[in-house]
């Protein structure tokens, strides 16, 4: 069978275990509005400590143990950025290429086995051997992890602490006017938002049984696109409904991911594609406007624009799949961008019909 | 309560760009004072709030409130006895938030060791933000639930208003609150905050640019020009004031003719 139960699962434990850092991302880039860069670099530094603690025989204390890193990691970052005036992007770089070398010294070098090493999907695994969920121990070990962040970030937004973290993120000012020091906001928010991102680290590091000094490159575009897959494919209003959705999206990429690896793509390819969702879902309300001055224009002369778009976009496809047959090194991503254009043709299809039916 | 002393600042010294906006101001304010500011383009007025709410540290001299020096505190710490209202009404409130949720961020002024910053907004809080709402009389009592961003300028204003007195400040700093507003918003708004500054008995400095409105309202007027307050007028003297004595004043003090644009307009406006 193409995709059986076992992809899908695989895929659904990565995705609620990644599901964590797009938490974290919504916390800090959605209601802290503050594009948090040192992610990637956090996220193998919640690996890289959650390895160390768990080969010296603490599967347990790993957990802990890694995401004070993070918080640690993210006190620098917002600490850079609330006191030391250094612009927040920069600051998120900063820290980003200073976790290199710290990550490289705690691991000791830049990779890390676990073979027979105890952790906590072990110890899962020992305790439901024999049972019904044997089978299910990853699943059920990210479930635990995920529910309990859940909850606790959604008890965490509902204080008044949460109250004013959100209303920094929405109006600084505002916050400073109701006597609350908002770069305390931006520090404590940060706090927890990089202490969920090393979890998740840890987490990924004890399920693969290895860490590498590499494994969070892309991270925080991977989680972006999670994020924002998860609050348009859901469209949710309220907070609980948002984070919810956030971790949605975060299994819906794992399980395309997992359909893209059944096709024989190289899973470096879905990198281009995690950048393009990003760029495209961001900048989608200005391609929009943009687009529709054209139909504008196009239409005074009594042209159909989106029809010419649609027909380009499967123009396009036609030329990707030419091409993607033809020359097998790039197979791979021709066939992917010929689905984006596809899916751009159908969307251009969709629109032109609807003008049509205006006029 | 309040007092300033020979505060002074200069913006971008030693610049070409260098700017006094403040020239050693001194200034006495009374309890249950409400002082209008009036002034040409530049004269200070914003800077003068600016100073007492604590966007800046001034250069020089010596700001107290109560009888506490607060020329060092920060800006957050000093919002718990200083009230600020802008001309922009997106200012003062969180967009993306609720009208319950703004309320609920702008009572956390009273949280000096009385509410836990883990704990939740309670009902009773709730209904308290409620009977506040409604003597906004706005309706907005019952459109708790739905974010600031749909409200209109004047709602919004008339919001910040009441979110900046929901914990009675000491002092409230009104920054031409009402001058990005239709007429009609405009006046309700400034009607709302005569009765909330009289009724919670708030020390209250307001900027205008309506000559008629700084002699009618309040209980005292100053005029600005260049960085230095020029005349100071209250009681018997300002009580026989016109529009056209305090322009001549100004004419005398400053050695020039008011030069405020808006003035002017709303000035010619009112005689027309």
């Amino acid at each position: 069978m193409f995709i059986t139960w076992s992809i899908i699962q695989s895929a659904l434990e990565l995705g609620i275990i990644y599901g964590l850092v797009a938490l974290a991302l919504f916390l800090s880039y959605s209601m802290l509005n503050v594009c948090d860069l040192s992610t990637d670099g956090c996220y193998t530094l919640g690996c890289a400590v959650g390895s160390v603690v768990a080969l010296a025989g603490h599967p347990v204390l790993a957990i802990p143990a890694a995401m004070l890193a993070g918080a640690l990691s993210g006190f620098v970052t917002a600490l850079l950025q609330t006191k030391f005036g250094v612009e927040s992007l920069l600051a998120g770089i900063i820290v980003n290429t200073g976790l290199y070398t710290v990550n490289i010294c705690i691991m000791g070098k830049s990779n890390l086995s676990m073979n027979s090493t105890v952790t906590v999907f072990t110890v899962a695994k020992d305790l439901l051997a024999g049972t019904i969920f044997a089978d299910y121990y990853k699943l059920i070990v990210g479930l635990l992890f995920l529910v309990a962040v859940l909850v606790l970030l959604l008890l965490f937004l509902g204080t008044r602490l949460g109250l004013s973290i959100r209303a920094t993120g929405s109006n600084p000012a505002m916050v400073r006017s109701s006597s609350i020091n908002p770069g305390r906001m931006v520090i404590i928010g940060l706090c927890i938002s990089n202490a969920i991102t090393a979890l998740s680290g840890c987490l990924i590091g004890e399920y693969n049984k290895s860490c590498d000094i590499n494994m969070g490159s892309g991270m925080v575009t991977i989680a972006l696109a999670s994020l924002i897959i998860g609050e348009t494919v859901f469209r949710a209003r309220s907070i609980p409904g948002r984070a919810i959705a956030v971790v949605c999206g975060s299994c819906i990429y794992r399980v395309v991911v997992a359909i893209a690896l059944r096709f024989d793509l190289p899973a470096s390819a879905l990198k281009l594609v995690s950048a393009i969702i990003v760029a495209v879902a961001i900048s989608a309300p200005q391609i929009v406007k943009l687009l529709d001055f054209q139909q504008k224009k196009f239409a005074a002369r009594g042209q159909r624009f989106y029809r010419m778009l649609a027909v380009a976009f499967g123009a396009l496809t036609v030329g990707g799949v030419v091409l993607a047959l033809l020359f097998a090194q790039m197979r791979a991503l021709m066939l992917m961008l010929a689905v984006l254009c596809l899916i751009g043709g159908a969307w251009a299809a969709v629109k032109d019909r609807k003008a049509a039916s205006v006029c | 309560m309040l007092s300033l002393e020979n505060i002074s600042m200069t913006f971008n010294p030693g610049t070409v760009n260098q700017k006094t906006a403040l020239n050693k101001v001194s200034l006495e304010v009374a309890d249950g004072d409400f002082i209008t500011i009036i002034g040409s383009n530049g004269a200070g007025k914003s800077t003068l709030f600016n100073a007492i709410c604590g966007s800046f540290y001034v250069d020089e001299g010596k700001i107290t409130l109560d009888g506490q020096d607060i020329t060092f505190l920060p800006e957050y710490r000093r919002a718990r006895y200083i009230g600020h209202l802008f001309q922009d009404p997106m200012k003062g409130t969180a967009p993306n938030m609720t009208i319950e949720e703004n309320l609920a961020v702008a009572y956390l002024r009273a949280s000096k060791g009385g509410i836990g910053f883990l704990s939740r907004v309670s009902k009773k809080e709730k209904e308290q933000f409620r009977e506040r709402l409604k003597e906004l009389d706005m309706g907005l009592e019952d459109r708790m639930k739905q974010p600031v961003g749909l409200l209109s300028g004047g709602q919004r204003q008339a919001l910040t208003l009441l979110m900046a007195t929901l914990v009675t400040p000491k002092l409230l700093l009104l920054d031409e609150h009402t001058a990005a507003l239709d007429p009609g918003a405009a006046e309700k708004v400034l009607k709302l905050t005569e009765r909330i500054t009289a009724e919670r008995h708030i020390t209250c400095l307001m900027v205008t640019h309506n000559m008629q409105q700084a002699l009618a309202l309040g209980n005292r007027t100053l005029m600005m020009d260049a960085g230095e307050i020029v005349f100071d007028v209250q009681g018997e003297e300002r009580a026989g004031m016109s529009v056209g004595d305090l322009l001549e004043k100004f004419r005398d003090k400053a050695n020039k003719a008011l030069d405020n644009d808006r003035i002017l307009l709303s000035t010619v406006e009112g005689q027309r």
